[in-house]
């Protein structure tokens, strides 16, 4: 009984150990999405032009057809000027590229894109981030590929890498293209 | 070259402390003074192998040598020389080569000091350290080589985080190192004693020490810790429950344990295998840290870049290191003598139990950080976090009787004693801190009992280390000088711990109950009020600064018919584009004044400058009690009786009628 005492301590570290093992075979930045395989949640958010109703805007049902890029920005998002060459190149490469602009004003969306470029194909606005809630958006950027038939396959949470782009994104990209 | 110089230092090193790792141990069995002498030079060599290895570091970051991959990424010719110099320890690979350094400095002291040890038994705490040393600088060598080069070597270096460019950051990681290194002292100390068998009061004496010494720095580490985040993040708060702020608690907790349950072997030679458990698990937890910082494990502000791979060795290390020692304690631990038996009331309980609770309090922490791991690896969908309301839940009841106890113990005497006798010593604080209750629940209202409870243990604490002190200065024939001076190092060490410990109590109850903020939008003339305080938002205006720019506003503050000028910053680092907030902060012994800045925001009245304004009561005791903790181990390790060489023989029980009180009671 007594001897069962000493021992306790390393049973219980080989519990730990094993736990820690565990972790560390988990990328702590991966959250799960829920939306994964799931259709994209329907949204029809008014544009960012400075006329009254913003201009065009963006729509959920627009995704279709194509496979696309769907990027959450912000003006006031600190990596977000670090993404936008990379959302550049996408965008020069062929790839449509689409942009809600999150609890954002539109003036402060007009400059950034006046300012760093504009590589959207199309723009919508979710001042109120009601948009954003539904799409499960835990920050900024956050990118979502969505295939022909608007379900979400993708999620990349934070600014896309070139490295990323290239490794991942890309070819995902790709694959969708050739899917019926 | 400097770099290449550097690097074969390295490696140097890690063959030496391969050689010292081996030959003491067999040096140590064999009975071969030769081979145990060879120990003591190794460690002296390894520690200025690495000392040169870290200078040859440190003077490319002060060269801005950016043809090391190192240097070019951590920092940048905008940087003051001063932060450039701390950088060498602001990144993963420095930090990991000032560990090494701290690691075999500390091997070299064990060498240098250790003279009154049995020599055997140096050897193998030599042995031991450097076994620690060999994976460490392995790790650093393989997996983390801070010399490497870069080519083509770039005109100027990315900057490092603006966060990191404080004062705070030049000494708050080598402190928290100093004491996280410092327990592997105490580990191999642990270790070596588990492989001789023996574990004795003289064992003890000289470990204890060391696990001052570890102990002291890592007290100050985290105190500096909390207060440069108070003041540099701007985020207005002391202590955030953070993985890695837990990640140092821990180690200290159970080092607080070790430091008082080796009194307990030292005087009376109880209690080895928890003292061998407790220097074992304080080194783990510290490892523990390191992994939790470095691996990626999870996530936190302090998180270092996250490489798996360096996740996957630190688990090696921890593995090898703690499951070894464990598997030994097992096996060895059952057959250490044990001590004197004790009394149900006396100072061995009384330190037990602190002991006791300690390890629950640290279990708490323990449990709170690694939740999130456990939970995810039941359920992988499941990402959570645990946050301050279960801190505040559990650890508030597990603490609250420790610190009623920490004035009780040292009144207690050893082996046995008489509770009416304890609480007749204790009659003064016990009226004095029921009486200051009293009156704060009369005055501040019942619902704020537990603000005045907080307010009391603190009184009780720092009333208890006095009552040490005057017992000891007032002997059988009343107060004399002569007492005064000859108190010891390690008494007035306990005063000032305790009574530390008694200040932070306050503060952290002031902090809980009292404090006040407000957060809203201001603009020049605008006046907003938070708890006592009356702010005045004068002017803003952009300022340039060194390496950023700057928008400055400038407040007046008003409390109590006293005003004061205030500024707070926004800082944009125009190299590398972070932004920091500089907090304008009115300091006084009865509380802080804190404002700071957020961005301009549009509101009804058009564009304003976001304020965050806060009263922080008693905040300064917080630190100033984590202060004379540090001096109150300093202290101790002061005490003379750690240099004397062979282990005194303890007066005999019934020769001292002036006990406890002649007893350097910690």
């Amino acid at each position: 009984m007594k001897r069962l005492i000493f021992i306790l301590p390393i049973i219980a570290f080989a519990g730990l150990a094993a736990f820690l093992g565990y972790g560390l075979t988990q990328d702590p930045k991966e959250l799960p999405s829920q939306l994964i395989d799931r259709p994209l949640p329907e949204f029809a958010l008014p544009g960012i032009a400075d006329e009254p109703g913003g201009g065009p805007g963006l729509a959920s049902a627009s995704f279709r057809g194509e496979p696309r890029l769907l990027n959450i920005w912000a003006s006031w998002c600190a990596a977000c000027p670090q993404e936008h060459p990379v959302l550049t190149r996408i965008a020069d490469e062929g790839f449509p590229v689409y942009g809600i602009a999150w609890k954002d004003k539109p003036a402060d969306s007009r400059a950034f894109l006046a300012r760093y470029g504009d590589p959207y194909a199309g723009m919508g606005s979710d001042f109120s981030g009601r948009t954003a809630i539904d799409l499960g958006v835990t920050g900024a950027p956050e990118t979502f590929i969505v295939d022909k038939k608007g379900r979400v396959r993708f999620k990349q949470i934070g600014p896309i890498s070139p490295e990323v782009w290239e490794g991942q994104i890309k070819p995902l990209m790709q694959q969708l293209r050739a899917e019926a | 070259m400097l770099a290449e110089i550097g690097h074969y230092a390295l490696i140097l090193s890690l063959l030496v402390a391969l050689a010292q790792a081996v030959l003491p141990m067999a040096g140590a069995l064999r009975g071969d003074a030769a081979l145990m002498a060879f120990g003591r030079s190794a460690a002296v060599l390894q520690a200025l192998l690495i000392t040169i290895s870290f200078g040859c570091l440190m003077i490319l970051f002060g060269k801005a040598d950016f043809s090391v991959a190192l240097v070019a990424n951590h920092s940048a010719l905008s940087q003051p020389l001063p932060y450039r110099l701390a950088a060498t320890w602001g990144n993963h690979e420095g930090s990991m080569l000032l560990w090494v350094l701290v690691l075999a400095i500390y091997g070299a002291g064990i060498a240098r000091f250790g003279d009154n040890l049995r020599e055997t038994l140096q050897a193998r705490i030599l042995s031991v350290q450097a076994m620690i040393s060999v994976a460490f600088l392995a790790f650093a060598l393989f997996t983390s080589n801070p010399f490497a080069r870069l080519v083509p070597a770039p005109l100027d270096g990315a900057e490092l985080n603006p966060l990191l460019q404080d004062p705070g950051l030049v000494f708050h990681p080598p402190l928290l190192y100093l004491g996280y290194v410092g327990f592997s002292v105490t580990f191999s100390f642990a270790v070596a004693a588990l492989l001789e068998g023996r574990a004795d009061p003289a064992w003890a004496r000289w470990m204890r020490p060391w696990v001052l010494a570890a102990w002291v720095p890592l007290t100050c580490g985290i105190t500096l810790g909390s207060f440069w985040a108070y003041y540099e993040l701007g985020w207005g708060g002391w202590w955030f429950w953070d993985p890695v702020e837990n990640a140092s608690f821990m180690p200290w907790l159970i080092g607080t344990a070790l430091l008082h349950s080796a009194i307990v072997t030292e005087k009376r030679g109880s209690l080895a295998g928890w003292t061998i458990l407790l220097a074992i698990l304080a080194f783990s937890l510290s490892l523990i840290g390191t992994f939790l910082v470095r691996s990626g494990i999870l996530t936190s502000v302090h998180a270092f870049a996250v490489d798996p791979e360096r996740g996957v060795f630190i688990l090696a290390m921890i593995i090898g290191a703690t499951g070894t020692a464990l598997a030994m304690f097992a096996a060895r631990a059952p057959m250490l003598k044990s001590g004197a038996l004790f009394g149900t009331v006396s100072r061995e309980s009384g330190l037990t139990v602190n002991n006791l609770l300690l390890m629950a309090l640290t279990a708490v922490v323990f449990l709170g950080t690694f939740y999130p791991v456990i939970m995810e690896a039941v359920s992988p969908a499941n990402k959570i976090s645990v946050g301050p309301p279960y801190y505040n839940l559990v650890f508030v009841p597990l603490s609250a009787p420790l610190l009623v106890l920490v004035t009780i113990g040292p009144m207690l005497a050893w082996k046995r004693d008489d509770l009416g006798v304890v609480a007749k010593k204790l009659i003064v604080p016990t009226l004095l801190v029921a009486a200051g209750l009293a009156a704060m629940v009369v005055w501040l209202g019942t619902a704020q009992v537990v603000a005045a409870l907080g307010l009391a243990l603190g009184a009780w604490l720092v009333l208890g280390a006095a009552l040490v002190l005057a017992r000891r200065w007032r002997g059988a024939a009343g107060f004399s000088w002569r007492l005064v001076r000859t108190t010891p190092a390690a008494t007035i060490g306990l005063a000032l711990a305790h009574a530390g410990l008694g200040f932070t109590t306050a503060g952290i109850a002031a902090m809980s109950s009292f404090a006040a903020e407000k957060i809203l939008v201001m603009r020049p003339g605008d006046v907003a009020t938070a708890g006592p305080l009356s702010v005045t938002l004068q002017r803003a205006e952009e300022v340039d600064g060194a390496n950023y720019r700057a928008l400055r506003a400038h407040f007046r503050v008003s409390q109590n018919g006293s005003q004061r000028a205030l500024v707070s910053e926004r800082r944009i680092y125009t190299v590398s584009g972070n932004q920091t907030t500089e907090a304008g902060i009115g300091v006084s012994i009865a509380g802080n004044q804190y404002v700071a800045i957020g961005d301009v925001q549009q509101d009804a009245r058009g564009q304003g400058l976001v304020v965050r304004i806060y009263w922080h009561p008693l905040v300064g005791w917080i630190w100033f009690g984590g202060l004379l903790m540090a001096m109150g181990g300093a202290a101790s390790l002061a005490d003379r009786r750690f240099r004397i060489g062979a282990p005194q023989v303890r007066q005999s029980p019934t020769a001292r009628p002036l006990a406890p009180a002649l007893v350097p009671a910690e």
